[in-house]
């Protein structure tokens, strides 16, 4: 690709931060650089609302008696937790962020392919999560982030109709999101940017839209049952009214599985491309990586049914669901072969991002792997709705997605604001997590096996200690999260100027776009010449 | 921006480089979003084959008691609604302007028409003799008292609430094409759309031609079931 001669370190004059300063021009841009930041906003303070929860409630379990909150206050806690972490943070925070303000930029277009529809979806965002803040100072909800009826259709006295709602609303702007990544990802590549030349990246961001264009509105469907269920008092799932409750399940699942692949997809793509240029190599399996994101889109939407072994569901069905839970994890299982492949012989730097990666690629391989004994019907009899589960999940949830949203944030932090971070900081919080995270979960495996329940304020002596841990263990990791908030908010002023390409990478937004990137990304169209991850080897860092 | 004649410029929003990509990406899109309406009403498709199946006697009595001859003159008005659609698709790629508010005006005309039927025959009788499942269930009357003898009550109200409900979805899926028409309307009588513009038409045709598939698999499946 030929290189334009400019100093590196100059940052332009004019650039989409500062090119207009009202409070209007942020609220009403167009921009996607500028809705990638509203949501980092947005999405960053659900994140530290979840957060709080989680910790008020892993103090309460740190007795094994009910004495910081009862059982009522105890399962509102642990619902909105859940609610605000997976509609609100999870589910939005890789693609409406980095996938927001990079895919434009990774493909060498001035925008994505519709921009009024993603600040639209913005809009929508922040209706779902306004109704969502309206549940919590209305008393809260408690049915579990799972809506399972007869308990959200007829027992439970709590503000599920308002819930329901906010997660309804909130899914159409994922829907809306992803639309608009597949059209701009189809039709508004650079010259030269064929299908195989593309950033990993982008093919895992394609394969989570499908996700989100084809799977949510099934769920939206669901939750609008569950809330006409509740106003109108007909029983479409209530089984004392006629209604069949794992009806409901099913399509609760239908979605609510391939949504997990929602939230660590985006995450893969993200891995990608911070080892690829943290080991100064080409990435290792270019295809195999890219087909397992869109195999992993497609198998996932034939797994639900293990969520319900214990339901009711045949026999004959679980097996079946039970054997292609077996298959969806070889797709996964390849991207990590390949990313280990890419290590190997790679001229490793261990900067923040990296540091994180590594995390990602350790949490995300147990995450998975313990996947596989509850995938199994004989295994998750015994582990269904014990803290084995809840360690699983987390596991790939916050070992995975989160921990490659945070590397991403580092990685891409000097593209998106044009300054450095304190990266001995940024190393220091990449480790703090990953401690302050195995200290918490490990436990819940244990705890699990022998046989604690999920969602009780209470439990039995025995496992007091394991609980302790894992208390501790989240307030290191609480920690851990605070810290980047403090010098990433430190860099913005104080921070040394990034630079076009801090780290030597690879890739049209670090290549031909200035950090930060000017208001219409490029100066001039770029045209691809080369592949994806040209790295010699021998690239310089300038951080 | 080189490939971008001057003409073009009107209408090609500055992030396309062609009026050929802008074209491209909005049938694009519009064919993305009726797939997520397609897995939207698929759920609700799902339901309805499960009940169905669990209450195949309440099925029968309630698609009894609906009219044929409502629901088949139903069908006919929004199937000529889609043509008058597909007419102003026509005549906004020729650039008739006039010619396409006029189909404009036919379309909604026919899709208020189709609201009108609905409610009048419909939804009202039903309302007025107890066929509204829920609290005050209990079908009584000269039409509907024969309900009441349904031994599946249960069943029935199930009937019913998808009845409305999907019926319902549809409805509004009506009624938010209505607000569409009318914008295009507007610009139509701005002579807004011709040979090089006219994808605004067509998506919303297509938007109008899927709300009228829906229908055409909603009327067997609730008027037909023998």
């Amino acid at each position: 690709m030929a290189t334009v001669v400019t100093d590196p370190n100059a940052a332009p004059a004019v650039h989409y931060l500062n090119w207009r300063k009202t409070v209007a021009s942020w609220l009403f841009s167009l921009d996607h650089k500028r809705i990638a930041i509203l949501y980092l906003i947005s999405i960053s303070v659900f994140f530290f609302v979840g957060g709080l929860l989680a910790a008020a409630f892993r103090l309460e379990l740190l007795t094994p008696e009910g004495d910081l909150m009862q059982a009522d206050t105890y399962n509102r806690y642990f619902t909105l937790h859940g609610v605000v972490m997976i509609f609100f943070f999870l589910i939005p925070s890789i693609p409406a962020v980095l996938g927001n303000f990079l895919i434009p930029l990774m493909i060498g277009a001035k925008d994505v392919a519709f921009p009024k529809l993603n600040l639209a979806s913005w809009y929508v965002y922040m209706i779902g999560g306004t109704l969502g803040v309206l549940v919590l100072v209305t008393g809260g909800v408690d049915t579990g982030w799972t809506f399972y009826s007869p308990l959200s259709t007829t027992y439970a006295n709590t503000n599920v109709f308002l819930a329901a709602m906010a997660a309804f609303v909130t899914g159409f702007s994922s829907i809306l999101t992803g639309l608009n990544f597949l059209v701009t990802i189809h039709t508004m590549r650079a010259p030269g940017l064929t299908w195989f030349r593309l950033p990993l990246f982008i093919w895992a961001h394609y394969a989570t839209s499908i996700i989100q264009v084809l799977a949510t509105p099934v769920v939206a469907i669901a939750i609008f049952l569950i809330a006409i269920e509740r106003v109108w008092g007909v029983g479409v799932f209530d089984p004392a009214l006629g209604g069949d409750p794992i009806l409901f399940q099913h399509l609760f699942w239908f979605y609510s599985h391939p949504a997990v692949y929602i939230m660590i997809l985006p995450g893969m793509g993200v891995i990608s491309e911070v080892i690829a240029c943290n080991a100064r190599n080409r990435i290792f399996g270019y295809p195999f990586i890219a087909f397992s994101s869109v195999a992993i889109a497609i198998v996932g939407f034939l797994v639900w049914g293990h969520h319900m072994f214990v339901s009711g569901q045949a026999m004959y069905s679980s097996l079946v669901f039970s054997v292609l839970t077996m298959l969806v994890a070889v797709p996964s299982a390849i991207k990590i072969f390949n990313w280990v492949g890419t290590l190997y012989r790679g001229n490793i730097v261990w900067t923040a991002p990296m540091l994180y990666a590594m995390g990602f690629l350790g949490l995300f391989a147990i995450g998975g792997g313990t996947g596989l004994f509850l995938g199994v019907t004989g295994t998750d009899i015994h582990l269904h709705d014990t803290y084995f589960v809840v360690a699983h999940f987390h596991y790939v949830m916050v070992g995975g997605a989160v921990m490659a949203y945070l590397a991403g944030l580092h990685f891409w932090w000097p593209k998106i604001t044009g300054r450095l971070y304190n990266h001995l900081l940024g190393k220091l919080s990449a480790i703090i997590v990953f401690i302050g995270f195995n200290a918490t979960f490990f436990p819940q495996f244990l705890l699990g096996m022998q046989g604690m329940p999920r969602r009780y304020h209470s439990y039995r002596e025995e496992w007091q200690l394991l609980n302790i841990f894992s208390t501790s263990g989240a307030m290191i990791l609480g920690i851990g999260f605070l810290l980047p908030v403090l010098y990433f908010t430190w860099s913005l002023v104080f921070g040394r100027r990034a630079g076009a390409n801090p780290w030597g990478a690879k890739g049209l937004e670090w290549e031909k776009a200035s950090s930060p990137p000017s208001p219409h990304n490029f100066d001039h169209d770029p045209v691809v010449t080369e592949e994806a991850y040209a790295y010699t080897g021998r690239e310089q860092l300038s951080v | 921006m080189s490939s971008t004649s001057h003409a073009e410029h009107a209408y090609v929003a500055h992030h396309f480089h062609s009026a050929e990509q802008q074209k491209e990406a909005g049938t694009l899109g519009m064919w993305l979003f009726l797939a997520q309406e397609v897995m939207f009403f698929g759920g609700l498709f799902c339901v309805y084959a499960v009940y169905r199946l669990l209450n195949p006697d309440a099925w029968l009595a309630g698609s009894a008691s609906l009219s044929v001859f409502v629901g088949g003159v139903n069908t006919t008005v929004l199937l000529c609604s889609s043509f008058t659609m597909a007419l102003g698709v026509y005549f906004a790629q020729t650039g008739d302007n006039r010619r396409l508010f006029q189909a404009l005006v036919a379309t909604l005309a026919l899709g208020l028409l189709f609201i009108a039927i609905k409610l009048q025959f419909e939804y009202l009788p039903k309302y007025r003799e107890g066929v509204f499942p829920g609290a005050n269930w209990g079908p009584y009357g000269h039409h509907y008292g024969h309900l009441a003898d349904v031994a599946n009550q249960g069943g029935l109200q199930m009937y019913f609430v998808l009845y409305y409900i999907m019926t319902g979805m549809h409805a509004l899926h009506m009624i938010i094409g209505f607000g569409i028409m009318v914008v295009l309307m507007v610009l139509a009588r701005k002579n807004t759309f011709g040979p090089q513009r006219y994808m605004a038409v067509e998506n919303f045709g297509l938007y109008w031609h899927f709300v009228d598939i829906v229908w055409v698999f909603l009327f067997p499946m609730f008027y037909l079931v023998r």
